[in-house]
């Protein structure tokens, strides 16, 4: 090795120490959303990432060991190496590399079995306290909330109790897009015409963001929300507080409520026409005549 | 010609057997990835067929009894084209140009029965912008209809070529690839009878 | 059926469709600056006969190849335009700060990105590089069909057209690079731009397909005499199992296509949110196409890295037949996974946990490859030329991306990450890692070859560097992005999430891979100023194993004196062991004749789609016939071939002969 090779190797390992010492420096001072969980199943989401890394870290070892072993070893200015020219197989490595991959799949398989039942989306968490129901439409370029057992709605900010088993059960009246808080849960498709279902659970308390996961039109960007978890006593509160806003949500309320718009800072409903979700849905599965719900006429182009 | 070596007339010979194989394996290629698309308006239909979003289902649109009428004329026309391929392979010019202008004719009955059920319809307000159910019916159909248009120019253009140059080889390699795609038809169509019609009529 | 035959002569066309703010008008401006500069050169130089005999009208797959990539490479720049304002983009626009670009032109230029790289440069330098390589590998002539080719090609070139004349009049689609419905339904994209995706799209797809048919065949049936398919050089095998696989996959994206086409036309419900669409059903349609494209664009890859890594390694590829069936394992198995692209659309954990399964599977024969590369490597004579190079970057990008890969086949750690920017990294390390990097190794290993002399070797390290240190530095932040809840295709977001350092870091490292391209674009401009000095005068610049090698370079337009006769693997290798030497007989060729008609064709087509997009329908009918008699016209020419009797292939060769002198003399 030279002493050029020398020279430009130590200044990459150096700057490659830098590079990890400032990133490690910034991870501290920021929130990983998906790496700092506030819920049972972000967190066995996360636990599940962790395992994935380790396992590949059996692979990515060897792989780049080899590669920088097998690369220096044999290069052309190294004539010490032996050079084999018509060396094309050998039945042990071959098995070696075939088999190793394979055992790791296949336990990874079962994980992937596994966890596909246990982090169902649509399966409620198992708790002493009720499920609590929220009903999410994804508008452009919004989040409401429906609480149908509070008979309040809200819009851009979910409020749920901690410790609390939560259903959102999740439509869109637009485009498909997807609900992600990332701190609490993986995120869920909402689709017009769909019902999709995110159950989850906060452990604790806080205000955890959330976004729109897929693209929905040019305010997407805009389409923010928030989840805050609050104990029992804060949630009534809040129950409370929202019962007091000047609006109901009914079809015609509704109907301004859904006109395109961005960025929408949090606001809420004093009740809510009990069958406005499910009309939201229906309208296009059905037609419906009359004036119950539709948005716009243009809901079947 | 007659002082051509005879190494040199075997080299043409190969040369135009390979060239005749390559050909044939391409358009074999070719009707696989056609067989591809079809599944594709298959499996369309097979998700939206119950989508009659209020509207009428095949059940209440279909009638067998003009199906058949369509198939048979269709089924028909596959058998003259083989009788066209077999009167090919005998070097009968006009015997091709008869049976396949037989074949022409029902096909474009069974496409004038297509078109006049479709009109049908289109003017009761069943056209495709009623449903999903009626939007795929009217493609899958609709796609085997524009391949049938399409076969149907081709066997126009091979009749003229026939009447014209004769049954060379390259037109009897042609005409061999154009009743090949017609028989191909043939089978989506009875894929279609039996998935769209049968089924819809016995409402599955 | 009204406006088939209403005289609205100029459909949706109005001089509001042309662009109003700066960035768009600048855009707007290169492309047509551009063409009327490349024009005008060529009318300049009085070469417009020569082009159009030497190039336009050509069946020569080595010819069709070299514009291919000169297309490709062209849209490589406009991608990366695109990619490096998304940047800019991201870097700046935090809180109230809504950046340079406004919501709309930035989603139209990120999906306008992935169209471009996916459709018009990867798959522009794989049918390349395919059309310079492998007739010469198997030790044929030309295609199976050289017309086909040709269409190919100029299809190909239509839809590229379509894609910059979005940017000239009219606007592209604002959804994403597959415009899923209902966003890409009328109702939420009412404008002209998702026509131009559906359009340009189907145009180039059918290229695609033709090309796909065509190499097949070409495998299958022309080989060399005794060259039995597995003595084929792998490099042809992953040819084979990508060119299966498009045959396969492409017409479900031609249906697909056509679908959302009919429902933007003529009022059908396929996936429109009422009325019984369902728009689930072009999820599952476009990704059944999709997960098996992107194994169309990575075989050729592997049988790139193949290629380059036991030439130059000095040593046979290690475990041929497995990685023969590695191929084919990858070639089923990419049907069965395509599900692992929504994971969160809700389809319920058995069928989540199949598609995962499954997911993790393919990662079996994909990583097995990568060892077998590793122990041809092992015991070999190892030359660090730029190829081996791009081959380092990529066993580290590669494996990387998929590691990441491998966690996302876990449905429930993918409900976390997937749309997000960790998404986004892994895959563009395997298609910038994977793909464009083994088409650069390719396109320098394989330019001696076609252009008789080889590329600057230190402009092309420098290029790598650059592009290998930016890529990491691109990429590797968008992976903790992801995790910090950013998805993708955001044109803004919230200063307290702490993003920005990180686009930054991510835009510096798009900036330096600019330099990269800038020194790749250096490397070819001082390779051909310099190209005496350059030459390669044996044919084998790189001590090469395989028939094309065996060729004089460039290589000649019949490719051989005589088709050579295979009896082993590697034959040429073989030959220069044994000290054979290539023989002089002398034979009459049959060439194809060149032919305009192709450019008629992919000109009809490009017609037929401006007036789909703009409701020309009038002009689309037209274009229907125009095809259909060109067509027509075509197959009434009964012998489109003409002979190069073997006194006249003598002539050509001891003119090289001469011309050679003259290159060593200079040298």
């Amino acid at each position: 090795m030279n002493k050029q090779t020398k020279r430009i190797l130590t200044a990459a390992f150096v700057l490659f120490v830098g590079i990890i010492v400032l990133t490690g420096w910034y991870l501290s001072r920021h929130t990983i959303p998906v790496l700092e969980p506030a819920g049972p199943i972000a967190q066995k989401e996360r636990n599940l990432m962790v395992f994935g890394v380790l396992l590949s870290v059996v692979v990515v070892v060897p792989v780049f060991t080899l590669l920088g072993a097998i690369a220096w070893r044999y290069r052309e200015s190294n004539h010490r190496a032996k050079y084999s020219p018509d060396l094309e197989g050998n039945r042990i490595l071959e098995t070696i590399w075939w088999c190793i991959p394979t055992a790791i799949i296949a336990v990874l398989a079962v994980v992937i079995w596994r966890s596909s039942y246990a982090l169902d989306p649509f399966k409620s968490l198992s708790s002493s306290k009720p499920t609590l129901h929220v009903q999410v439409v994804a508008l452009d370029w919004k989040w409401l909330f429906i609480y149908p057992n509070q008979n309040v709605a809200s819009v851009s900010e979910a409020a749920i109790p901690v410790n609390t088993p939560v259903d959102f059960e999740i439509t869109s009246d637009t485009v498909m897009t997807s609900f992600w808080a990332p701190q609490l849960s993986g995120q869920m498709y909402a689709m017009p015409g769909m019902e999709t279902q995110q159950n989850l659970e906060a452990s604790k308390l806080g205000s955890f963001n959330g976004w729109a996961a897929n693209i929905s039109g040019s305010g997407f960007a805009g389409m923010t929300f928030k989840i805050k978890s609050m104990s029992d006593a804060g949630f009534s509160t809040w129950v409370a507080s929202a019962k007091h806003s000047k609006r109901d949500l009914n079809a015609s309320t509704y109907a301004v409520l859904a006109r395109p718009s961005s960025y929408v800072p949090p606001s809420y409903y004093a009740s809510v026409t009990p069958t406005l979700y499910d009309t939201i849905m229906l309208k296009y599965m059905m037609p419906i005549s009359g004036n119950t719900v539709p948005v716009s006429t243009e809901a079947y182009q | 010609m007659s002082d051509v070596p005879a190494a040199a007339v075997e080299l043409e010979l190969r040369r135009e057997r390979e060239a005749t194989e390559k050909t044939f394996v391409g358009f074999w290629v070719y009707l696989m990835t056609d067989c591809v698309l079809f599944a594709s308006l298959f499996a369309v239909y097979a998700v939206l067929h119950n989508n009659t979003f209020g509207g009428p289902s095949g059940y209440d649109l279909f009638h067998l009894p003009y199906v058949l009428l369509e198939t048979f004329a269709l089924l028909t026309s596959s058998f003259t084209c083989g009788l066209a391929m077999i009167a090919a392979q005998k070097r009968d010019k006009r015997q091709v140009l008869f049976w396949l202008g037989v074949t022409f004719l029902l096909g474009l009955t069974f496409l004038g029965l297509e078109l006049s059920e479709f009109r049908h319809m289109v003017l009761e307000g069943n056209s495709w912008r009623r449903s999903g159910f009626l939007s795929s019916y009217f493609t899958l159909v609709g796609t085997h209809g524009l391949h049938i248009t399409i076969g149907l120019t081709w066997m126009a253009i091979m009749a003229v070529y026939t009447w014209k140059r004769g049954l060379t080889d390259q037109v009897r390699k042609r005409l061999t690839m154009l009743s090949l795609f017609w028989h191909f038809l043939d089978v989506i169509w009875i894929f279609i009878f039996t998935i769209v019609y049968l089924y819809g009529k016995i409402g599955v | 059926m009204n406006a088939l035959f209403a005289f609205d002569l100029l459909g949706r066309l109005g001089w509001n469709q042309f662009p109003t703010n700066p960035i768009e008008m600048g855009g707007a401006a290169a492309i047509v600056l551009g063409l009327l500069f490349v024009l005008g050169v060529i009318t300049y130089l009085k070469r417009w006969k020569w082009l159009w005999k030497e190039w336009l009208t050509t069946q020569d797959p080595k010819r069709i190849g070299v514009m291919y990539i000169i297309v490709a490479l062209v849209m490589l720049l406009r991608g990366g335009g695109d990619a490096a304002l998304m940047r800019v983009q991201q870097s700046i626009s935090v809180g109230n700060n809504h950046g340079i670009l406004s919501a709309s032109h930035f989603q139209q230029i990120a999906s306008a990105h992935g169209v471009i790289m996916i459709f018009f440069v990867a798959m522009g330098l794989m049918f390349g590089i395919i059309n310079l390589v492998l007739p010469l590998q198997i030790g044929a002539r030309d295609v199976a069909f050289p017309f086909l080719n040709a269409t190919s090609f100029w299809l190909f070139f239509a839809g590229m057209a379509l894609v910059n004349a979005s940017l000239v009049v009219g606007d592209f689609s604002a959804a994403g690079w597959l415009a899923y419905p209902p966003l890409s339904e009328l109702r939420y994209s009412p404008t002209v731009g998702v026509d131009y995706w559906i359009w340009s799209l189907q145009v180039a797809g059918v290229g695609s397909l033709l090309s796909g048919i065509n190499f097949m065949v070409t495998i299958l049936k022309m080989r060399a005499p005794g060259m039995s398919l597995m003595k084929m050089p792998m490099f042809a095998w992953s040819v084979l199992g990508s060119m299966s696989l498009v045959a396969f996959a492409f017409p479900i994206l031609t249906v697909t296509l056509a679908l959302l086409a009919l429902d933007r036309t003529i009022g059908t419900h396929f996936f429109t949110g009422g009325a019984g669409g369902n728009a689930m059903m072009y999820v599952n349609l476009i990704w059944a196409w999709g997960h098996p494209e992107v194994y169309i664009l990575v075989l050729p890859a592997f049988g790139i890295w193949s290629e380059v890594v036991s030439t130059f390694s000095r040593k046979k590829l290690f475990g041929y037949t497995t990685m023969v069936w590695a191929i084919w394992t990858i070639v089923l198995l990419s049907f069965t996974v395509w599900l692992h692209h929504f994971f969160t659309m809700g389809a319920g954990a058995d069928v989540n946990g199949f598609f995962g399964i499954m997911t993790a599977v393919i990662a079996i024969p994909t990583g097995v490859k990568i060892f077998n590369w590793l122990f041809t490597m092992y015991r070999g004579r190892i030359s660090f030329k730029t190829p081996m190079m791009w081959f380092m970057a990529f066993v580290v990008i590669f494996t990387i991306g998929g590691v990441a890969g491998v966690l996302m086949s876990v449905p429930a750690i993918d409900y976390q990450v997937h749309n997000s920017l960790f998404l986004v990294a892994h895959f563009h390390m395997m298609i910038v890692g994977g793909v464009v990097f083994g088409y650069f190794a390719a396109l320098t290993y394989w330019f001696p070859k076609i252009f008789g002399f080889r590329l600057h070797e230190g402009f092309g390290r420098l290029a790598f560097w650059f592009w290998s240190v930016g890529f990491l530095t691109a990429f590797v932040p968008l992976y903790i992005l992801g995790l910090m809840g950013a998805t993708r295709r955001l044109d803004n977001y919230s200063a307290s999430l702490g993003w920005q350092p990180l686009f930054i870091v991510a835009g510096i490292g798009v900036a330096l891979i600019g330099i990269g391209v800038a020194f790749q674009v250096v490397q070819l401009v001082v390779s051909i100023w310099q190209r005496d000095q350059r030459r390669d005068l044996t044919g084998d610049p790189w001590n090469g194993r395989s028939l094309e090698w065996s060729v004089p370079s460039p290589a000649p337009f019949y490719n051989f004196i005589k088709q050579p006769v295979v009896t082993v693997r590697d034959q040429f290798w073989a030959d220069k062991q044994s000290g054979k030497k290539p023989m002089q007989e002398y034979e009459d060729i049959m060439l194809p004749k060149n032919s305009g008609l192709s450019v008629v064709i992919a000109g009809c087509a490009f017609l037929f789609a401006w007036g789909m997009v703009w409701h020309m329908y009038w002009l689309s009918l037209l274009m229907i016939f125009g095809i259909i008699i060109t067509l027509v016209v075509r197959s009434m020419n009964p012998e489109p071939e003409y002979r190069l009797t073997a006194h006249e292939v003598e002539k050509l060769e001891n003119a090289r002969k001469r011309q050679l002198k003259t290159y060593e003399a200079n040298v």
